[in-house]
């Protein structure tokens, strides 16, 4: 603990010395608060206005942590897929790398009509953010599995659900990880960007609101925890792959 | 020097008939053609070949990991036991790549387990025996720890006693000792000649070096041209239990002339296929 403490003081302090460079600039340079607020405000203003923050807080939370696990399902189901079988590799893989180059955020609008302003518009945004680093990165670590190790098993008379089991499904799971990781902080994104396309909940909405009345203590607020949700979905990810990969450290 | 002893495939003492085999890659000439060899039960044997002669294709067709196009690998001495071209038939085979090809995520014991485990043997029960057979595999107390925390060598020797609890009647070891440092090597030649002459299991062993072939061998294989149809034969007398001081003896000397001779380089340096 005392360890990792160290190892992070350099970021507090970074972290520290930039929340004073903002507070200074903006009172020394006189900056509009509707265009960059002091920070001192914005705090008071998080203080200020704490419940119903909490509130929206929590529904951004729901809708990202949904939309996460719902990609975390069928992300992984996709992955099995494209590894046991030659022909989802050709057709499935392929296919999840081209809808990349589909802009998401011009597609979301059509997740609003067919969704409506309940929850699930913004749930489904999420996921159109994270299946594809889920999805990809855990299809690749099924394919990073050392073929050494499958030869063996196969020479030992393994099956096809040891071989699984045995050898594919840990391989991937440092694969898995590095895709949940990437998903955990772009879900946030996903979740803030279904609310602003319609919404009457989440620090989503509470930032536009606010800029749509030129709050600027408001909108760095929402942003400012937006940011710390963000920074929370990866720290837990960071953790659960710690925690389930604390066994091999290789 | 040749052993011309008649061996019929139909012989008990057989631990691995080869017959007629056959296989080429996709596109390219065939590394074998119409190759027969067999294996007594007990026997230590090594096939030497030049890089380039397909080692570890003929191995991966032993395993079955590869079909041949034709001709049969038999196990034993039985019909039944002719090998398809599914991997159906259970673990009678270990097979040590080149590389240890450890799982990472396991401890020494239950990479050592792995065979007993996919035989159905419960856990605790294949813990159980490995942990009984690491003292005598150098690897007392090792049980908890993970592959990249031991030595290359320790690692091998873990992937050996793998094989050994996993593999049924016959290893097949390929080039086990080519990536460790020389007295790495040495150590290990001597460790497994110890090992083997308490255990006596069958093994073939693939290399390109010609000491650790006729220090550790009952009989060297020896292919020279490509494809393969056909082998030579060196029985190797020496007494055992051999050390490495054998590979001073005179009668050492005698058999690594005789095989540089057989590889076609009995006057000439050892050339680069033979280090």
């Amino acid at each position: 603990m005392r360890r990792r403490l160290r190892s992070s003081l350099p970021i507090l302090i970074f972290g520290l010395l930039l929340a004073l460079l903002w507070e200074a600039a903006t009172r020394l340079l006189a900056i509009p608060h509707y265009i960059i607020p002091k920070l001192s405000d914005v705090l008071v203003s998080i203080w200020d206005n704490r419940q119903l923050l909490g509130k929206h807080f929590a529904v951004t939370l729901g809708e990202s942590l949904l939309g996460l696990g719902i990609s975390i399902i069928f992300g992984t189901l996709a992955a099995i897929c494209i590894e046991g079988s030659s022909l989802a590799k050709k057709t499935i893989y392929p296919l999840i790398v081209a809808s990349q180059t589909i802009p998401i955020i011009a597609l979301s609008p059509i997740m609003v009509m067919w969704f409506g302003y309940e929850i699930w518009s913004k749930v489904a945004v999420v996921i159109l953010f994270t299946f594809f680093p889920i999805a990809v990165n855990t299809a690749d670590g099924f394919r990073s599995a050392d073929t050494g190790i499958g030869e063996v098993m196969r020479s030992m008379g393994a099956r096809r659900r040891d071989l699984f089991f045995k050898w594919k499904l840990p391989s991937a799971l440092p694969g898995f990880f590095t895709g949940l990781k990437m998903a955990a902080t772009i879900s946030v994104g996903g979740a803030t960007l279904g609310e602003w396309l319609g919404g009457e909940a989440g620090l989503g909405m509470y930032t536009k609101r606010a800029s749509s009345l030129l709050r600027g203590d408001a909108v760095f607020s929402g942003v400012l925890l937006l940011s710390l949700m963000g920074i929370l979905l990866f720290l837990t990810a960071q953790w659960l792959e710690r925690a389930s990969l604390s066994r091999r450290q290789s | 020097m040749s052993d011309t002893l008649p061996l019929a495939a139909t012989d008990r003492s057989l631990a691995l008939s080869v017959e007629g085999l056959t296989y080429a890659f996709d596109e390219g000439a065939p590394l074998f053609k119409g190759l027969d060899f067999h294996i007594r039960k007990g026997e230590f044997v090594s096939f030497l070949a030049p890089s380039g002669m397909g080692k570890t294709t003929l191995f991966r067709l032993l395993a079955g990991l590869l079909s041949p196009q034709a001709g049969t690998v038999r196990l034993g001495s039985s019909e039944e036991e002719t090998l398809g071209t599914s991997f159906s038939r259970s673990g009678r085979m270990g097979y040590m790549p080149q590389r240890d090809s450890l799982m990472p995520w396991r401890s020494v014991l239950d990479n050592a387990a792995l065979g007993l485990e996919l035989a159905g043997v419960r856990k605790r029960e294949a813990r159980q025996r490995v942990l009984e057979l690491l003292p005598a595999f150098g690897l007392a107390g090792t049980e908890g720890k993970r592959p990249h925390e031991l030595s290359g060598g320790m690692r091998q020797r873990v992937s050996f006693l793998r094989s050994m609890l996993g593999g049924g009647n016959l290893l097949l070891l390929d080039e086990p000792f080519s990536a460790l440092d020389a007295m790495t090597r040495i150590s290990m030649q001597e460790w497994l000649l110890q090992v083997w002459e308490q255990h006596r299991k069958t093994i073939l062993f693939i290399t390109h070096d010609i000491d650790e072939a006729l220090l550790l061998s009952d009989r060297v294989l020896i292919a020279t041209e490509s494809p393969v149809s056909s082998l030579k034969e060196l029985v190797i007398s020496l007494p055992r239990p051999r050390t490495y001081h054998t590979v001073l003896e005179d009668s050492f000397a005698e058999l690594k002339r005789q095989t540089l001779e057989l590889l076609g380089r009995g006057t000439g340096g050892m050339g680069e296929a033979c280090q």
